[in-house]
């Protein structure tokens, strides 16, 4: 089987045998990460475009990354470096990066359905690095892979996603993963930061952390985004942390062999305990490690559809 | 070729392997996912019969290192790479079911040279049915094979549920 489509939009428009494909070659890929020499040619010729609207080091160096590993050219674009600044449309620039015969746009954007937008645009493949409050796949994908490396199986598996899932793309994109999967998930956090009719999704809601965590297999903490939150949404940071911080006792309250993700960047002392971030339950590197590998198992299935 | 062919094939084949390297010292085996995979392991337990001493097998997938990904319309399924031995300095023998043109032999030793600088590459097919399209040229071969470029030699193994034995297609 492969994949069939030209773009990596969403997680809620793959279908889970789809995600089992990109899961078990992105596993034959972790095998180049550890060679002494990690590159192979399968995609020499091809070139990819990073097109980033946000600032991002992890995703960004992921992707970049990735594609090196798999012998493509890469170029970098960020905002403040394009021609966006002087007033070129999302569609325009791009039609220009494809005029110079790229394969792959991976793009990251601060609005819902750029990436949407881009693909409909574009002959090139699109893969959507994040875009605004929707969706962030390929996290999802790679926190699936993590499970699945440490867990094996996703039936009935739970999962409990805590913090701000109102304005998290990864937490859109995992609900939808984990549920396709078959994983039962229970959404945890303060009433601002749920929305509405998530139960509608598929997911438990818990505004009591406590409860949301008894008996859970996984934990996934989302970051609080102190830059983007002003104090609409919460009192004070103490206070949040207090209610909502994942703390060595509370760890206590789930399973036994919990697994800890957080897709980063960490803030220490406010959703999570230094004590738990650094932990015998984190796998919260091993995510990063396992970014690579995934990224490379996405490129390389698209970039024989287009 | 029936089943009892290609056992005394695989026997001749591991004694030639031996008389040629002087016995394992060594010596690894490398079986092309994933037929040759399969030959692979056979091969070992003969030589472990024979010699009493185990060589390392790994198992490799080319997927990666085809000549036709460029131009393909969809993705070839990608399998795993498993060699956990380092293969420097080895005399590395690559197993495959069919030679043909070549193209895959080719795309394992650029795999194999990615991993690491072996002393040497040998080759251990099943069968040789010719119409090569690359300078290649197996050093053990189990049976020469005369077909046609349209016909399909397909090597049926126990190890995939079926009885072993080597039949030829008729487009």
């Amino acid at each position: 089987m492969s994949l069939k489509r030209k773009d990596l939009v969403s997680i809620a428009s793959l279908d889970p045998d789809e995600i089992m494909l990109i899961l078990e070659t992105a596993d034959s890929f972790k095998e180049v990460s550890g060679r002494e020499i990690k590159k192979v040619p399968a995609l020499r010729g091809k070139t990819v475009v990073n097109f980033f609207f946000e600032p991002s080091t992890r995703t960004r160096t992921s992707f970049e990354l990735a594609a090196k590993r798999l012998s493509a050219d890469v170029i970098n674009f960020t905002a403040s470096s394009s021609s966006v600044v002087k007033g070129e449309t999302l569609l325009d620039t791009a039609r220009n990066i494809e005029a110079m015969q790229a394969d792959i746009i991976v793009l990251r954007h601060p609005s819902a359905g750029a990436a949407e937008t881009l693909a409909r645009g574009v002959k090139s493949s699109v893969i959507n690095a994040g875009d605004g409050w929707h969706e962030h796949p390929t996290q999802a994908l790679l926190d699936l892979f993590t499970l699945r490396e440490k867990k094996l199986s996703f039936k009935g598996l739970r999962v409990a996603i805590v913090g701000d899932l109102a304005h998290s793309r990864v937490a859109r994109s995992n609900l939808y993963a984990l549920t396709k999967m078959g994983a039962e998930v229970r959404a945890v956090g303060p009433p601002t930061m749920i929305p509405a009719f998530l139960d509608r999704l598929g997911a438990r809601v818990y505004f009591n952390m406590d409860e949301g965590l008894r008996g859970v297999d996984v934990i996934l903490m989302l970051r609080l985004q102190l830059e983007r939150q002003g104090p609409a949404f919460f009192p004070t940071i103490r206070e949040y942390s207090r209610l909502y911080g994942l703390t060595t006792e509370r760890l206590k309250l789930a399973n036994d062999g919990v697994l800890v993700m957080h897709p980063g960047p960490i803030n220490r002392g406010v959703e999570i305990a230094p004590e738990v971030a650094d932990g015998f339950a984190s796998v919260i590197l091993d995510q990063v490690a396992n970014g690579v590998a995934v990224r490379m198992a996405v490129l390389y299935l698209l970039s024989g559809n287009n | 070729m029936d089943a009892s062919e290609v056992a005394r094939a695989l026997t001749r084949i591991a004694h030639e392997i031996l008389e040629r390297n002087k016995g394992t010292e060594a010596l690894a085996l490398v079986g092309i996912r994933t037929g040759g995979v399969h030959l692979a392991h056979r091969l070992a337990r003969r030589i472990q019969e024979i010699e009493r001493t185990q060589v390392p097998i790994g198992e490799l997938d080319i997927t990666l290192y085809r000549d036709d990904l460029a131009s393909r319309k969809d993705q070839p399924v990608l399998r795993k790479t498993s060699i956990p031995f380092n293969i420097s300095d080895l005399i590395i023998v690559l197993v495959d079911d069919v030679l043909f043109t070549g193209r895959t032999i080719r795309a394992a030793m650029d795999g194999l040279i990615d991993l690491g600088r072996p002393a040497e590459i040998q080759l251990a097919v099943l069968v040789d049915r010719g119409h090569r399209q690359l300078p290649i040229k197996a050093n053990y071969i189990g049976k020469n094979i005369p077909t046609s470029a349209e016909e399909i030699v397909r090597v049926c193994l126990e190890e995939e549920g079926e009885e072993d034995r080597v039949v030829i297609l008729k487009e």
